[in-house]
């Protein structure tokens, strides 16, 4: 399951979520918000989406989750909007038997967030104006093979 | 063909508009689309020739034909979640 929105990320309700039966581990991520970016503090973040695209690219990389790791299930959460310093922007839970495949399939997903997923966000410092945070300088995205 | 170009985060805020819709010739590739909005917009992009676009929401490379009604967004480097 996945998600993109403007409410507050519940980290147990949406741990909650979660489908499982044979359970065993459960591993999380929670991304949040930094205090300080290039040393200096930061008041507020504004995080924006390309969201029929996020929304896709976010499936992709849960179906490649299952894909790659025997999961018993996955979520990830994106939040947008205006997030005070500490706020959780983004969620991932992701359920298996034996620890190992969670653990790996959370680290994945993180990653694959931060390159393919079209979300950005905007610091606003205590002092000094607003930025749009870049990624990488030199990050390319991997263009898919066209399909036939 | 008519085209929509679509602009997020610091390429919407320099072009200042979300999108534009723009008409370019038959067989116009995603390249030609780059040139026509860089030389309308100077400077909006460091590199225009390595400016990222998704054509309907799947990246893909300026060799790309467009075809009439597509939406190309212009993608700034991507810094989604956190840490």
């Amino acid at each position: 399951m996945i998600r993109i929105t403007r409410q507050v990320l519940d980290e147990k309700a949406i741990t909650s979520k979660l489908k499982l039966k044979v359970h065993g581990a459960v591993v999380t991520f929670a991304g949040t918000t930094r205090l300080y970016s290039d040393g200096k503090k930061v008041r507020m973040l504004e995080y924006e989406a390309y969201e029929p695209m996020a929304t896709k690219k976010l499936r992709e990389i849960e179906a490649d989750m299952r894909k790659k790791w025997k999961l018993e299930d996955a979520v990830i959460f994106h939040r947008l909007g205006n997030l005070e310093v500490g706020e959780v922007s983004v969620f991932i839970a992701a359920a298996s038997e034996h620890r190992a495949e969670a653990f790996d399939a959370c680290r994945f997903a993180i990653e694959e967030i931060k390159e393919k997923v079209p979300i950005w966000k905007k610091e606003h410092w205590v002092n000094g104006k607003p930025h749009w945070v870049r990624a990488d300088a030199n990050w390319e995205v991997k263009i898919p093979e066209p399909k036939p | 063909m008519k085209v929509t170009a679509r602009f997020f985060a610091s390429y919407r805020e320099r072009i200042g508009k979300r999108s534009i819709d723009v008409t370019l010739d038959r067989n116009a590739t995603v390249g030609d689309l780059v040139t026509y909005i860089s030389e309308k917009f100077p400077g909006f992009a460091p590199h225009p020739d390595r400016i990222v676009v998704a054509v309907n929401e799947e990246y893909v490379s300026h060799d790309l034909r467009l075809k009439d009604g597509d939406e190309a967004a212009f993608i700034p480097p991507v810094s989604g979640g956190a840490s």
